[in-house]
């Protein structure tokens, strides 16, 4: 008996650690990875299911169930399948299943939100052998890649004719991931385990359970009491006992989310702008270039990075970090300078300032209303009385998207890990038929903008794009159409002797943590 | 018997009718759930898609009628955000709910009703006194805080018992139950105690206040002239007199718990109904409140004709029939 304890003992230390328990902060809605393009339920799928091209932990784009690619010309992309991959029911995966996954986002029914948007450019798929795939677009397009990062490739065999309601049980959540699926509990756990006959760097734990806890406390007491070993989105107030807490380690890492201010440019007439005894104004200072210059130069984003943010903010004049395609790093954050503003103020016409209501949501980004309250209390230093109204994400956006405000605060990710997202969405000129303008509540308009933003989103020359790209960001911060004023940054903590690989797409994968 | 259920089967009716009406207009005046649910990367056009998919372009009273017409054959609409008909997201929450409402309530009477009575035995006594104390905290403290405490001295510091979620489940004549395995229990445990707290004190104060005043009635002082035992008195006469009332409080408490474990359940990660109408009020997933409310309201209305039915057996003297008001 002692013999046989002697000899299993060296090895329970290693079983036991190949277990990871991992909590996450939001629960998603559905298994079937073409259902809803939804951050929790695209944080899950990214364990299972794997795509043809995929998002380091920079957004910089690498290869993933394809080898390589191509352009055959301008239009036609060819993809090299890599060899030996293999579902997790053991079928080969083949350029069929790649055509398969592409079309499968349309079909969808009763979807919030489909993952079409990263197909519909696809006007042509051909199988060239089962190895090799050949994607037509209709015009140059050079977002494909980027776009092809977001669909997740699944077996067609396994899910022909399934619905999404389907895939909760189990059946059909066959990819060719690093894990595999057990079990969905909705809401409160997933199981998975290891897929050993994974092509690629084989993750360390043989079962990994991912737990759902929205509240931030309990997250983060979870972690103390080591029902989990890592957790993602630490809670600003407990930073600094994290910090300091021998047990855990901290992580945190720049995200591509921006967090910003929209200005009411265009009405003469604008629903909050007053003068300072709250009496409507004839003319919308706002749309005085000088005025929003001054706002911008009247924020002081390194005291709300230290004393709102805890330090975990980079304060920014960009719409991208730094590591993303179309970074300008000609723009750097203004110096904040209360009498530079009280100047400008004055040579637009208004050297006693006038009255302003910003407009926030409470829920959504990292302190949202808090860094409101404060930048309200910069501009009242500068002489524009500012209001703060903040209200849940729920109601402030329905009211945003009628362009009920003159000024509000926001939050972008440039989920394509380039600035053209936040560009074509943000600023663009409205234009539903372009798909330009998504979230230009307040409908900034720029032609100059606009012209520089068209052609980059035609060229496939990449240095050419990237160009263009800080270009026309330029052209927008200058002329102040939106005031960003910080990147968000992600956290994460763990067990001390866990590393995690932090990543600037905000999501968390179990594949990313490692013991020491 | 069969008439007063009748009545109050078509009067309840009415009021599911009205109760329908007001949640809808009350949950179209927040927003428009477009959105927040909606992928921010999806241009105007698939915008414009979806809200037609979900009926949402069409005039308030026109979208009533349609979830009225539907709503008389069982069908209250698809979740938005799940894409799974509202009531079968809520009925497969409800076990976790009901399981942790249900173990509150026990708890509640398990621990208040021999406190309340001991309480009301020594109103003097050290004992007596310090249970009134403790009592007052159960009503004054927040349950969040106190949630929150309790996972921080069990869990944290004392790692007696899990922080959160529900732990292992058995399928009891179908339904996943976590109380028959011990990592359930333990899980289990927290919650039903936070849930409790408040209901605890209530039924201390309950019985506490009813027993003194009954140990004055003739019929106490009667049975101890006839030399009953004490605790035949107290056990038999006592508490069945006092019984009336705390049955009914329990009842609807027990509709409240329901109803209202929604802050315990945010807590404790409890995957419960209450934290799915807190993610649902969230992006506004308007089928699944409105389906939501509709039960509770629904559960309330059970109760209430239970608690009727059970006066009529406590007491005899309470008739069905006279409850017209």
């Amino acid at each position: 008996m002692a013999v046989l304890l002697a000899l299993t003992a060296p090895v329970m230390p290693s079983a036991v650690a190949q277990e990871f328990r991992l909590a996450m902060s939001s629960p998603p809605t559905s298994m079937d990875p073409h259902f809803y393009n939804l951050f929790p339920n695209i944080n899950v799928s990214d364990h299972i299911f794997e795509q043809l091209v995929a998002m380091d932990a920079d957004s910089h784009i690498i290869p993933a169930l394809a080898e390589s690619w191509k352009l055959v010309n301008n239009l036609t992309w060819e993809f090299k399948l890599r060899k030996g991959v293999k579902f997790h029911d053991g079928t080969p995966l083949t350029a069929e299943d790649v055509a398969w996954s592409l079309e499968r986002p349309a079909t969808i029914v009763g979807s919030p939100g489909k993952f079409d948007t990263y197909t519909k450019a696809i006007v042509d798929k051909k199988i060239i052998d089962p190895y090799t795939i050949q994607l037509t677009t209709k015009e140059p397009y050079p977002l494909l890649l980027a776009d092809l990062t977001s669909i997740y490739i699944v077996s067609k065999k396994a899910t022909q004719g399934l619905s999404s309601d389907d895939f909760s049980s189990g059946k059909g959540m066959v990819g060719t991931g690093p894990f595999k699926f057990v079990k969905f509990q909705r809401d409160d756990r997933i199981e998975l385990e290891r897929n050993n006959d994974y092509w690629g760097k084989k993750p360390a734990w043989t079962k990994v359970t991912l737990r759902f806890i929205p509240n931030d406390a309990t997250r983060l007491a979870a972690l103390l009491a080591g029902d989990v070993q890592a957790i993602e989105n630490v809670p600003t107030p407990d930073l600094a006992k994290v910090r300091a807490d021998k047990d855990l380690s901290f992580y945190s890492k720049v995200s591509h989310r921006v967090i910003y201010l929209y200005p009411d440019t265009r009405r003469e007439k604008s629903p909050f702008v007053t003068d300072k005894d709250g009496k409507p104004l004839d003319k919308n200072p706002l749309m005085d270039q000088r005025v929003r210059r001054a706002l911008s130069i009247a924020i002081n984003r390194d005291a709300i990075r230290d004393r709102i943010m805890e330090g975990l903010s980079e304060p920014t004049l960009n719409l991208v970090p730094a590591a993303l395609f179309g970074h300008n790093p000609d723009l750097k954050p203004p110096k904040y300078d209360v009498d530079a503003a009280k100047k400008l103020l004055a040579e637009a016409g208004y050297p006693n300032g006038f009255g302003l209501t910003l407009h926030t949501p409470n829920n959504r980004y990292i302190n949202d209303e808090k860094i409101a309250q404060t930048i309200a209390q910069m501009w009242s230093r500068i002489g524009v009385a500012t209001k703060v109204e903040g209200a849940p994400m729920s109601v402030y956006a329905a009211r945003g998207a009628k362009s009920e405000y003159s000024i509000g605060l926001l939050g972008w990710g440039a989920q394509t890990g380039e600035a053209s997202s936040p560009l074509r969405a943000m600023v663009a000129c409205d234009n539903p038929a372009k798909g330009m303008g998504a979230v230009n509540w307040l409908k900034y308009c720029n032609p100059k903008m606009d012209a520089v933003l068209t052609k980059a989103l035609a060229s496939v020359d990449d240095k050419e794009r990237s160009a263009l790209l800080q270009q026309a960001t330029a052209i927008v911060i200058e002329d102040g159409g939106v005031i960003p004023i910080h990147q968000q940054v992600t956290t994460w903590a763990t067990k001390k002797g866990i590393v995690y690989i932090p990543r600037t797409d905000e999501r968390t994968h179990a594949y990313g943590f490692y013991p020491q | 018997m069969l008439a007063f259920i009748i009545r109050r089967v078509l009067q309840s009716l009415v009021v599911l009718l009205v109760m329908s009406l007001l949640v809808f207009i009350g949950v179209y005046a927040i927003g428009n759930p477009i959105d927040v649910l909606i992928s921010p990367d999806a241009d105007q056009i698939e915008r414009a898609k979806v809200i037609v998919a979900f009926g949402l372009d069409k005039p308030l009273w026109l979208q009533y009628f349609i979830f009225l017409k539907h709503a008389v054959g069982g069908d209250l609409g698809r979740s938005f955000a799940y894409s799974t008909p509202a009531l079968s997201l809520i009925f497969e929450r409800m076990p976790a709910t009901l399981e942790l409402s249900t173990a509150a309530i026990l708890l509640s009477i398990v621990l208040g009703l021999p406190l309340g009575l001991l309480a009301g035995l020594r109103p003097n006594g050290i004992v007596g006194k310090t249970i009134m104390a403790v009592s007052i905290l159960g009503f004054s403290l927040p349950t969040f805080w106190v949630g929150l405490m309790l996972i921080m001295v069990f869990a944290v510091q004392l790692g007696w018992l899990p922080t959160s979620g529900r732990g292992e489940t058995q399928l009891l004549l179908g339904v996943p139950v976590s109380f028959l395995s011990w990592d359930g229990l333990k899980h289990l445990l927290m919650p039903a105690f936070n849930l409790a707290l408040f209901n605890i004190a209530l039924v201390i104060r309950l019985t506490r206040s009813g027993a003194q005043e009954a140990l004055m009635q003739d019929y106490v002082k009667f049975a101890r002239a006839k030399g009953l035992r004490n605790s035949r008195i107290i056990g038999v006469h006592v508490l069945k007199n006092i019984l009336i009332p705390i049955v009914t409080v329990v009842a609807l408490q027990f509709g409240s718990i329901i109803a209202f474990s929604i802050v315990t359940e945010t807590v404790f990660a409890w995957p419960g109904m209450g934290k799915l109408i807190i993610d649902s009020i969230r992006v506004l997933d308007r089928p699944v409140i409105v389906a939501y409310l509709l039960l509770i309201v629904t559960i309330f209305i059970v109760i209430n004709l239970a608690v009727d039915m059970l006066y009529s057996l406590l007491d005899p003297r309470v008739r069905l029939a006279e409850s017209k008001g």
